[in-house]
């Protein structure tokens, strides 16, 4: 690790969502045992958080059927979150039952994006959140919100940073403890990053703001260094690049969590990450599923057989 | 606050191709060349004029130079490693050249088989050559934030080796991340200490991304300064030091980021992407750019 860079967080809090987001976003069903697997792993190399299953229907999101053996399987490991997304009521009682103690709700900043993706408009979808987050509080429940869309939208094209800076400050105010800003197709860069945070930064504490990159068109790590300069300090990321774009067949999706790891590293910034870990763990699961890394780290460091 | 623009400095048709395994028939790297200079591209740099025992990829160097279109307005530096090289391009219609030295001992030793001053010392002939010609010459600095063989190289290292080249009479040090371990970090200590000796309009960064921080750096790059960024259109050229890795980064990602960062560049991406499309088909491989996958909605 290098010395620290001035101006930058001290610490950068890595939330991993290889388990969930990637491999909801990868075509070949994941064995349960694999997951769990997985997620042992993950929890062993420092991660703080990692996202571990849905609970949603599994007629919509067949790899996550196995939401409750995945809850239940796993090795839960102190310091370690494992939080998993709840769309409505149910989803978060049927998590709690299987033994969550964190959950996350998903809202959108295009109505668009909202209508094909959950059949509702924005202002439902906050309603259905507001029931989970009730619940939630009477139980003592963390709960997290993303923002989809941040940056663009596949629908919609443009969005505005002021409609992202509405939908957060509906989440933030119904008590999620934490808003995550997805920059769901990948499409945004330094200069869209820069605006959208400053809309949102007037509403929400910096320190309860994250960012999920999708590197499609390789601004991933550029967007996040953006974010970072401005004083983000949770960024989130998928082991291997786990989970394609949907919305641009055989394109890529999450940054992968090595390449953030080695950025960070290089700028002196503490993650509590073992980089090497992450790449093993990486390793099985590109093993599992038959394909390459979308790690550049990863890729370069096993041909190499070092890590620089 | 960023420049306002950027010169992009195209290298496919010479450190891609140099470091892409099958060899390209010379009317398909006349056409690249040909398509490049068709998207507002400035700078494009054409071939090497180095022996064919060497770089077999670089051997109708001359066949390259004379065939081309040559647009007005677009320069076509071509690499020189020594007088005899330098000769050759300004005989085959040259108008300007490249250096490559580097911060790195062992690289030096390994990839030219001398030290760093001597190989200096043989550049003093070409830059005498050249400053006759009135050719300008570009030089470049290698292994600036590592090395394959030495590991971590010294800022102040790299410095003054950028020093040496810019006083030998270089209008330009591009400095380059030569195996892509480079990091925001290790950038900004980098031109922090090269911008104490060469003034920063003189200075472009030449990023890999072998390890995916090609852009992350170059905005850092930018944010102090630099406006010159060199790059290969479809991120043509692996990393010969690690293998299946990815090298140069790609044009059209940069352009995008550029695009939507505000900064001007005159590239139109579109027949950027168009023409990263034809190489790689004519190589038989897919694109190594991000913004060209994410484009083709099959």
């Amino acid at each position: 690790q290098d010395s620290q860079v001035p101006g930058l967080p001290e610490y950068i809090k890595i939330v991993e969502v290889g388990p969930r987001d990637g491999l909801q976003n990868e075509k070949v069903i994941v064995p349960t045992d694999i997951k769990i697997e997985l997620i042992n792993r993950l929890s062993k190399t420092g991660l703080p958080a990692i996202e571990v299953t849905s609970f949603v229907s599994s007629k919509w999101v067949p790899q996550m059927a196995d939401h409750k053996e995945v809850m239940r399987g796993i090795e839960r490991h102190p310091g370690v979150r494992y939080p998993v997304l709840t769309p409505n009521l149910q989803g978060f009682h049927s998590a709690i039952a299987a033994g969550a103690t964190e959950v996350s709700v998903f809202g959108a900043a295009s109505e668009s994006f909202s209508k094909m993706n959950i059949n509702c408009s924005i202002e439902e979808s906050i309603e259905k959140f507001e029931e989970v987050a009730r619940s939630a509080r009477n139980m003592n429940i963390p709960v997290r919100g993303y923002v989809s869309c941040a940056l663009g939208c596949p629908y919609e094209g443009n969005i505005i940073p002021a409609k992202v800076a509405e939908v957060s400050k509906r989440l933030y105010g119904m008590g999620c403890y934490e808003i995550s800003l997805g920059d769901t197709i990948g499409v945004g860069t330094p200069g869209s990053m820069k605006k959208m945070l400053e809309a949102v930064m007037k509403e929400i504490p910096l320190s309860a703001l994250a960012v999920h990159c999708h590197d499609t068109y390789g601004q991933a790590l550029a967007n996040i260094l953006t974010a970072i300069q401005m004083g983000v300090a949770v960024v989130d990321s998928s082991v291997a690049g786990l989970g394609g774009c949907p919305y641009a067949k055989g394109a890529t999706g999450n940054v992968a969590t090595e390449d953030v790891i080695y950025m960070l590293n290089g700028l002196g910034i503490n993650t509590g990450v073992n980089l090497y870990t992450v790449m093993e763990a990486g390793n099985f699961i590109c093993a599992a599923l038959n394909k390459k890394t979308n790690s550049k780290v990863a890729q370069a460091s096993f041909n190499t057989g070092t890590i620089n | 606050a960023f420049p306002r623009r950027v010169k992009v400095v195209e290298v496919a048709p010479r450190d891609g191709l140099q470091n892409e395994k099958n060899i390209v028939p010379t009317p398909v790297k006349i056409e690249l060349i040909n398509m490049l200079s068709e998207t507002g591209l400035q700078v494009i740099e054409a071939t090497s004029f180095v022996s064919p025992k060497w770089v077999p990829q670089m051997a109708d160097h001359t066949e390259v130079m004379q065939g081309i279109n040559k647009l007005p307005g677009i320069s076509y530096p071509v690499l020189t490693p020594n007088l005899k090289g330098f000769q050759a391009a300004v005989a085959a219609g040259a108008k300007e050249v490249s250096i490559f030295g580097a911060a790195s001992e062992l690289f030096t030793k390994k990839n030219i088989n001398c030290s760093i001053a001597e190989s200096l010392e043989r550049f003093n002939e070409v830059m005498a050559a050249a400053r006759a010609a009135s050719v300008p010459v570009r030089g470049y600095v290698s292994c600036v934030l590592g090395c394959p063989y030495e590991g971590k190289i010294s800022a102040a290292k790299v410095a003054e080796v950028s020093k040496k080249m810019y006083a030998m009479g270089c209008y330009e040090i591009s400095l380059g991340d030569t195996i892509g371990v480079g990091t925001p970090g290790s950038m900004k200590e980098m031109l922090t200490a090269v911008m104490k000796e060469v003034p920063v309009g003189a200075l472009a960064v030449h990023c890999h991304d072998t390890y995916g921080q090609a852009l992350a750096n170059i905005l850092v790059a930018l944010q102090m300064g630099v406006s010159v960024v060199d790059a290969s259109v479809a991120g043509l050229g692996g990393c010969p030091y690690a293998q299946g890795a990815s090298g140069n980064v790609a044009t059209e990602d940069l352009v995008y980021m550029l695009n939507g960062m505000g900064i001007h560049t005159g590239v139109d991406l579109q027949k950027l992407m168009d023409t990263g499309t034809f190489i790689c088909n004519a190589l038989n491989r897919r694109t190594n750019s991000k913004v060209s996958q994410a484009s083709c909605r099959l």
